[in-house]
């Protein structure tokens, strides 16, 4: 018996062979679910995607928070140590002074690993002997608020009246600089590696020779592949910011359809690049140097860590022209001064271009088989 | 009948070097196995995906269901199901999503339980293919190309590699495709796969046709009907012995191959008696001897002199 025998037939007789109907859209829906689902099913994806940056983001903010207001350990010697201690018990500032009575070797081989910022011995003749590197800012720094707080303390008044004014807002820390960056960062990587090593992966496995031999529009092909990087990137965007504000208090000035608009300009622009870098090649391993040879002047250029202005004044117009660089000044000057959209036209022009540019060389360019 | 496929003087050069396909014309009739045998690196699957329209030939014309790849590709593409020499599919997709995605492209796709039970992936259709056998993968790769309810299927290769029972079960599927009144078109170096399942085939050899026929008509035309193989002590095998053996009545061709001697016979029962007899006579004796029905790679060896497995 045949298979068509076998079939199901409606009431005209006729077999019930093609009775569904795609949509315009049900081969781009399709591809879109099929990557979604293929990246949430492979575990390195999860890490390298979002476990990754967030502990970039955990370690790096511990290693360079803000420390409560310097505290300054001191070592003090000699035979009117106590007198060195007491006169600071009475001093305005004895908060920000913690000192340890010791004898001279123990505070000498203290100081010399760090862990004193200062040495004071009496002189014998009711003053003092400060023992300080001038090398180490902590130790000058030492120095100046000891000396204050005894010369405080043994009764000189101030000659002027001054006014401070603490300022460690959030907004200003190591942490406000670095989210932002690592945000940029994170988006560039993500949409290198998620467009450049899928697209070379699949020319490899022959998955894409084989997507050609139906009747798929490649268009949705691309534009499947580009819109599960803006999905991913609200997700990762979304959990930087909000890992920030949790764990490290930041304020985030600007709006959030803001920030999610300069990432999608920034997804969108470096999946061009991406797919430029994979248009051709063969092999993951050619496409893993490429990308890699793409994105290292931008991890060193464009501010993920610190700041550009650091290199000299000749390379900032290049600086500048660089996609994460664009990227991360538009994210900072939106997360961290509340800028607009508008105010970023020419950072969101500089992406446009970068993305613009590579999407069409690559389409010129792509191999499919 | 209706041409399905049809292609003349196709001729592939790569690199402006290396001429991969050198004039190859292709008639196959709708409903038709057409079958091309050959060695490795004979430029099967340079032709087949020529007339997929994945390769561009260097010169020559091909013409699908009436179509051509200039001008209807897009018709041509919801009309063909393909499947390619190999494709690694995606390993962390089940197998019903893999098919539910290539049905998504056509525009009247066939259901995807339908395909999976025609394709006995019921069991296996919420495994992921990296949980797969070779045999499954292959049926899931033409699942596939089912799946776009096409009028003609293209297999490269499509049982390499695969244990004898996933070749019949594949053999099956081919079969009911083409009761159902499709066209088929596979590329193959297995003979016997060729002899089975192919109504008719080409040999190809350095990119040329070399025969072309029903595997029937190829074996009774260039391989003889039987073939006797035979050793003897003290034969050197040169060209004078050959001719020796070529003497004897009913002999068609003669040949050595790994140290015997191999005729194609018409009739063995008038070869043998006087092969005994003559063996005799030269003073020598005979170590070996064996009779078998003649296959498609007599035939392929007597075109080429290689074997179809060393060519």
């Amino acid at each position: 018996m045949s298979v068509a025998q076998q079939m199901p037939v409606n009431e005209r007789g006729t077999p019930l062979r093609a009775v569904r109907r795609n949509g315009r859209w049900a081969g781009y829906r399709h591809l879109l679910a099929s990557r979604m689902k293929e990246m949430k099913r492979e575990p390195e994806v999860i890490f390298w995607v979002f476990g990754f940056p967030l502990l970039l983001a955990l370690g790096l903010g511990i290693a360079f928070r803000n420390k409560p207001a310097d505290v300054s350990s001191i070592a003090v010697v000699g035979s009117e140590a106590q007198s060195v201690i007491g006169l600071l018990e009475h001093s305005p500032r004895k908060a920000s002074i913690k000192a340890d009575v010791l004898d001279e070797a123990a505070a000498l081989k203290g100081f010399r690993v760090g862990k004193y910022d200062l040495v004071i011995e009496s002189d014998g003749k009711g003053g003092f002997k400060y023992v300080y590197d001038p090398a180490r800012p902590e130790s000058v720094l030492s120095r100046a608020e000891v000396d204050h707080a005894l010369q405080a303390a043994a009764g000189r008044q101030d000659a002027l009246s001054t006014v401070t004014v603490v300022s460690s807002e959030p907004g200003s820390r190591y942490i406000d600089f670095l989210i932002p960056g690592l945000i940029g960062m994170n988006v560039m990587n993500a949409a290198m590696w998620g467009i450049g090593f899928a697209i070379v992966d699949m020319r490899q496995r022959k998955l894409l020779k084989r997507f050609v031999a139906t009747p798929m529009r490649r268009s949705d092909f691309l534009l499947a592949l580009a819109s599960s990087r803006l999905v991913l990137m609200t997700v990762e965007v979304g959990m930087l910011l909000g890992f920030g504000a949790l764990v490290f208090k930041m304020q985030i000035l600007g709006s959030i359809p803001t920030i999610l608009l300069i990432g999608a300009s920034g997804a969108l622009g470096f999946a061009g690049l991406g797919l430029l870098t994979a248009s051709r090649s063969q092999k993951i391993e050619s496409v893993s140097g490429l990308i890699n040879l793409v994105m290292m002047p931008m991890w060193i250029f464009s501010g993920v860590f610190f700041s550009y202005e650091r290199f000299p004044a000749v390379i900032q117009p290049f600086i500048k022209a660089l996609p994460l660089t664009a990227l991360n000044d538009a994210l900072r000057a939106t997360i961290l001064e509340g800028a607009t959209l508008g105010a970023q036209s020419g950072r969101l022009l500089v992406l446009a271009l970068w993305g613009g540019i590579s999407f069409v060389l690559a389409v010129k360019w792509f191999r499919w088989t | 009948m209706p041409t399905a496929i049809q292609c003349r003087d196709l001729r592939k050069t790569y690199d402006g070097k290396v001429e991969a396909v050198r004039g190859l014309s292709l008639e196959i009739q709708a409903g038709e196995c057409f079958g091309l045998l050959g060695p490795n690196g004979a430029g099967k699957t340079t032709t087949i995906e020529i007339l997929e329209g994945l390769l561009a030939p260097t010169s020559g014309e091909v013409t699908i269901l009436g179509r051509t790849w200039q001008k209807d590709s897009r018709e041509l593409r919801e009309w063909l199901g393909i499947s390619l020499q190999e494709t690694r599919l995606s390993e962390k997709l089940s197998v019903r999503e893999t098919i539910e995605l290539f049905a998504s492209f056509y525009s009247q796709p066939r259901s995807s339980d339908e395909v999976l039970k025609e394709l006995q992936l019921e069991e296996k259709a919420d495994a992921w293919v990296g949980k797969l056998s070779g045999g499954q993968r292959q049926r899931l790769a033409v699942a596939t190309a089912l799946v776009g309810n096409p009028k003609v299927l293209f297999l490269d290769e499509p049982t390499t590699g695969l244990d004898p029972q996933s070749r019949r079960q594949l053999w099956d599927i081919v079969r009911a495709f083409q009761r159902n009144g499709g066209t088929v078109l596979l590329t193959t170096h297995y003979m016997d796969e060729a002899e089975r399942l192919c109504d008719r085939l080409a040999i190809i050899d350095h990119g040329q046709v070399i025969a072309e026929g029903t595997p029937l008509d190829l074996i009774e035309r260039l391989g003889g009907h039987h073939v006797v193989e035979f050793e003897a002590s003290g034969e050197s095998g040169d060209g004078a012995a050959l001719e020796h053996w070529q003497a004897l009545p009913g002999v068609e061709s003669v040949r050595h191959d790994d140290g015997l001697v191999c005729l194609n016979v018409r009739e063995p029962h008038l070869t043998i008696p006087a092969l005994l007899e003559a063996v005799q006579k030269r003073g020598s004796q005979l170590q070996h001897l064996t009779t078998r029905q003649a296959s498609l790679e007599d035939v392929f060896v007597r075109l080429t002199g290689r074997h179809l497995r060393e060519a």
